[in-house]
């Protein structure tokens, strides 16, 4: 398959591309929601336009309701929702959550995917225990109790967490707590008595929440996939974020690039447009190389996901760490070359920069891919 | 369609199991792996002479140009089957030159019929070795400042003037060169000759590089007779007389794409999983590889992204020199790491153990990767004007 988009693909671009700049845009959702001091840190009636769109359900086979696309098509909607600084639920509930649950059985799919498709519910994602990504590492333990489960522990930074209707919650049924085997994931409804969050706002004006589990009891058919080997399961869902998070990236670092662009096509020193100064046209062009090479990548891991999932694991990393890298840069080069005016509240540039920083953490930064890049490699 | 490329790869897979001998699926060690072709060519070994054959006679030196010039007439997505399933095995180039990678492409556009019949077919069979005649002594970067005379004398040119950093010089068999014909309009006024080198007046003199090896050389013409025709619908040069300026700088656009190294497996490869076997027991190393391995798998699906669009064009005009940038940077950095991970080995000038100091020769000559074609200060003038549009670029 060709490594750019094919027609149906463009369409959607174009479509998606509208869409988020008119109804998601900077100044109706961010900004909007973020002076509102919003505790969902976003809209829930952008996201059932969403719904409206066939985005929710995109990755959702045709039997339950969705349009059974990939992850090319995914990250189409995702790098316009970096370009916008969209804040949604779109990456945890719509890929994350969908490929969770896409090894589900019946019973679940049919209890929570319609919300999905409708728009009406939101899921989050709790895998993480501390501050940096480390899924290596489960703690928070589900014991067998009668028919069910019963869920102890705390998971950290959980995006969106009280926001949402259910929790796709790691757990270890047994083992160590670093042993590959012995995981198990659970869909937690949000109401699950003894659960409780601590919800907290982000430097991008998102919201995260700390969740304990005291000893929540679980029904056995909130089990996603196959008890004890949920590894996997696991595994294809932190790849489908790594990738989504990598195709927001590239939007993010788009949406910095050609704001910096048009900034130096109009702002004079020197008598002269500050974009006539070869130092700034110099840095200009690295980035635009760099970003170009990002953008390669992330459709790369997204293909490869859609074709060979197996296979995935080496580009999907590179992906998410190579946009990693290029974004920081895009969103630092574009702080600076606004000058004094970039480091102002009223200009969007800073939003880029923020927005960076909790997506660049999401789900492994580049330190992490790196590493998992060499250890891939047998290094 | 699918079906039919699917049919391709195994017709593929199997032609190249019973043609490339076991010899050419290695990386190349030295310049002498490489065959250029040419009047005066010799093969190392029957089997590079057996693979190169081979490919020939099938149009698989040049798989995506027309049957009629010398090709096989490869669809974009068959020729990109071909790349990948020679990959697979390693298998080396059949034949290098700048025929292929910068005079014919050049042909392909602007050239006559009688043009391509000739020249295209003589590349494509490996009979005539070009060189490239372009940069001169006080014009390198601003290359259109150039000042390598041609007088009209009605049906040929008088041609006087020095050419420098003439890559084979010594060893090609015809140049395609950059002459001025019009001292009155800079951009207008270069013609894109075709002459033999061993016309008379044309003298050639080594430069020795810091690899130790003199793979350029200076070049001078002094009254050299070009003739405007060859034959019946063979010019003496390419495009128009007084327009060769465009013709150049199309040429460069394809040189550029050539050094960026885009689809080279060995270039856009990683470097640890190599460096690893002797072990790296420095985590700082291992951290340098990772980043390293990062950039350079991420321009191999920037260099796979870019031949695809090429092929279909998509791609920007000017994003060759966005390839060239990044994929010569890249270079220079993996043989750093090279000579790094190396450690005094790598420092061997004339060892056995190195083949005659193949890493630090090769190290050093990364450093012409982003001179040569145009420096990587000039490819980001020109993403800085044609692609970002910036003012005053
Ligand atoms: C937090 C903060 C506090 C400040 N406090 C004060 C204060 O107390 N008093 C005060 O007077 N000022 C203050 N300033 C203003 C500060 O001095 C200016 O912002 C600074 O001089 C840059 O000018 P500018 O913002 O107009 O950017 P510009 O001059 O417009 O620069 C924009 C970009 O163009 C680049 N650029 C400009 N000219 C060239 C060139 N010739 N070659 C290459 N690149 C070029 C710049 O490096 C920059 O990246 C403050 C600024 C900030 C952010
Ligand atoms: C190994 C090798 C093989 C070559 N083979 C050939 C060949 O076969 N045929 C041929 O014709 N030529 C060949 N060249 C020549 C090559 O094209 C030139 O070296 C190149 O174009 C640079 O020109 P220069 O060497 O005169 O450097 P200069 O143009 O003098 O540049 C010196 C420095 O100034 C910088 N600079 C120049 N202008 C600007 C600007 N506007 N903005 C910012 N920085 C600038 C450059 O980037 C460079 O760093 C070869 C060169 C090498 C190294």
């Amino acid at each position: 398959m060709p490594l750019y988009l094919n027609e149906d693909q463009q369409m959607l671009a174009d479509t998606a591309s509208e869409f988020m700049s008119e109804q998601g845009s900077i100044e109706k959702q961010l900004r909007h929601w973020r002076d509102k001091g919003c505790k969902d840190g976003f809209g829930h009636e952008l996201w059932g336009q969403f719904a409206e769109m066939g985005f929710t359900g995109m990755m959702v086979d045709e039997d339950h309701g969705g349009l059974g696309m990939g992850h090319v098509e995914a990250g189409i909607v995702l790098e316009q929702i970096g370009r916008n600084l969209t804040p949604s639920p779109f990456l945890t509930s719509s890929v994350m959550a969908a490929s969770a649950l896409g090894a589900g059985s019946d019973d679940l799919k049919g209890r929570w995917l319609p919300g999905l498709v409708e728009g009406k519910s939101v899921f989050a994602i709790a895998v993480d225990e501390g501050p940096k990504h480390n899924p290596q590492e489960i703690k928070t333990r589900a014991e067998k109790s009668g028919n069910g489960f019963r869920l102890t522990g705390a998971k950290t930074f959980v995006i969106q967490g009280a926001s949402a209707d259910m929790l796709v919650v790691a757990a270890r049924t047994s083992g160590d707590d670093s042993d590959d085997e012995g995981i198990t994931l659970f869909a937690v409804p949000k109401d699950a008595a003894n659960m409780k969050q601590n919800p907290v706002r982000l430097v991008d004006s998102s919201m995260a929440s700390h969740v304990t589990f005291d000893g929540v009891e679980l029904d056995g058919d909130a089990v996603i996939g196959e008890v004890d080997g949920g590894r996997e399961v696991l595994n294809r869902m932190l790849n489908a974020g790594r990738a989504g998070a990598a195709a927001e990236g590239v939007g993010v670092a788009g949406g910095a690039f050609d704001r910096t662009t048009e900034y130096l096509k109009q702002r004079k020193q020197f008598g002269k447009l500050i974009g006539e100064f070869q130092a700034l046209q110099h840095r200009a062009a690295h980035l635009y190389s760099e970003l170009e090479i990002a953008r390669a990548t992330a459709i790369k891991a997204a293909q490869m996901l859609d074709e060979d999932a197996d296979k995935a694991d080496l580009m999907v990393s590179v992906a998410k760490a190579k946009v990693g890298k290029v974004a920081r840069l895009a969103v630092q080069e574009g702080v600076q070359m606004h000058g004094g005016i970039g480091m102002t509240d009223e200009y969007d540039i800073g939003l880029f920069m923020k927005r960076d920083r909790a997506l660049h953490e999401f789900l492994g930064d580049h330190y992490f891919h790196a590493d998992r890049v060499a250890k891939l490699s047998g290094y | 369609m699918a079906e039919d490329l699917d049919a391709f790869r195994a017709e593929t897979r199997e032609w190249l199991e019973a043609n490339c001998p076991e010899e050419m699926r290695q990386p190349v060690r030295d310049e002498r792996d490489v065959y250029w072709g040419g009047r005066n060519a010799e093969f190392k070994n029957d089997a590079q002479k057996a693979w190169f054959e081979a490919c020939r006679d099938r149009g698989y030196t040049v798989p995506d140009w027309p049957k009629e010039y010398g090709g096989a007439g490869l669809t974009p997505p068959q020729a990109k089957v071909l790349r990948q399933e020679m990959a697979r095995i390693n298998a080396r180039p059949p034949l290098s030159s700048f025929g292929i990678w910068m005079l014919g492409p050049a042909l392909l556009h602007f050239g006559t019929e009688g043009q391509k019949q000739r020249f295209l077919n003589e590349i494509a069979r490996g009979e005539i070795r070009w060189c490239q005649g372009y940069s001169e002594p006080g014009s390198g970067s601003d290359l259109v400042s150039m000042q390598t005379f041609g007088e009209d004398k009605g049906d040929h040119w008088v041609v006087n003037g020095q050419k420098i950093w003439t890559s084979y010089a010594d060893e090609a068999d015809w140049i395609f060169c950059l002459v001025r014909t019009d001292k009155n309009d800079k951009y207008r006024g270069i013609t894109f000759m075709l002459f033999d080198m061993a016309s008379d007046g044309v003298s050639t003199k080594p430069i020795k590089l810091i690899s130790g090896n003199s793979p350029f050389c200076e070049t001078f013409m002094d009254d050299v007779k070009v003739p405007k025709s060859y034959g019946e619908d063979i010019p003496g040069y390419v495009g128009e007389i007084n327009r060769g300026w465009d013709v150049a700088k199309y040429l460069l656009g394809h040189e550029r794409e050539m050094i960026s190294g885009a689809g080279n497996k060995e270039r856009s490869g990683s470097l640890g999983p190599k460096l690893a076997r002797n072990g790296i027991d420095n985590p700082v190393l291992r951290a340098a590889l990772a980043e390293y391995d990062i950039d350079a798998l991420a321009y191999g699906c920037m260099g796979e992204k870019f031949l695809d669009e090429l092929k279909v064009g998509k791609a920007h005009p000017a994003q060759p020199n966005m390839m060239k940038y990044a994929g010569t940077e890249l270079n220079k950095q993996r043989h750093e790491l090279m000579m790094s991970a190396g450690g005094s080995r790598a420092l061997e000038w004339e060892s056995e153990e190195t083949n005659g100091g193949t890493p630090a020769r090769s190290w050093l000559r990364t450093k012409a990767n982003s001179i040569e074609g145009g420096t990587s200060e000039v490819m980001l003038n020109v993403i800085a004007k044609r692609i970002l549009d910036l003012p005053g670029a």
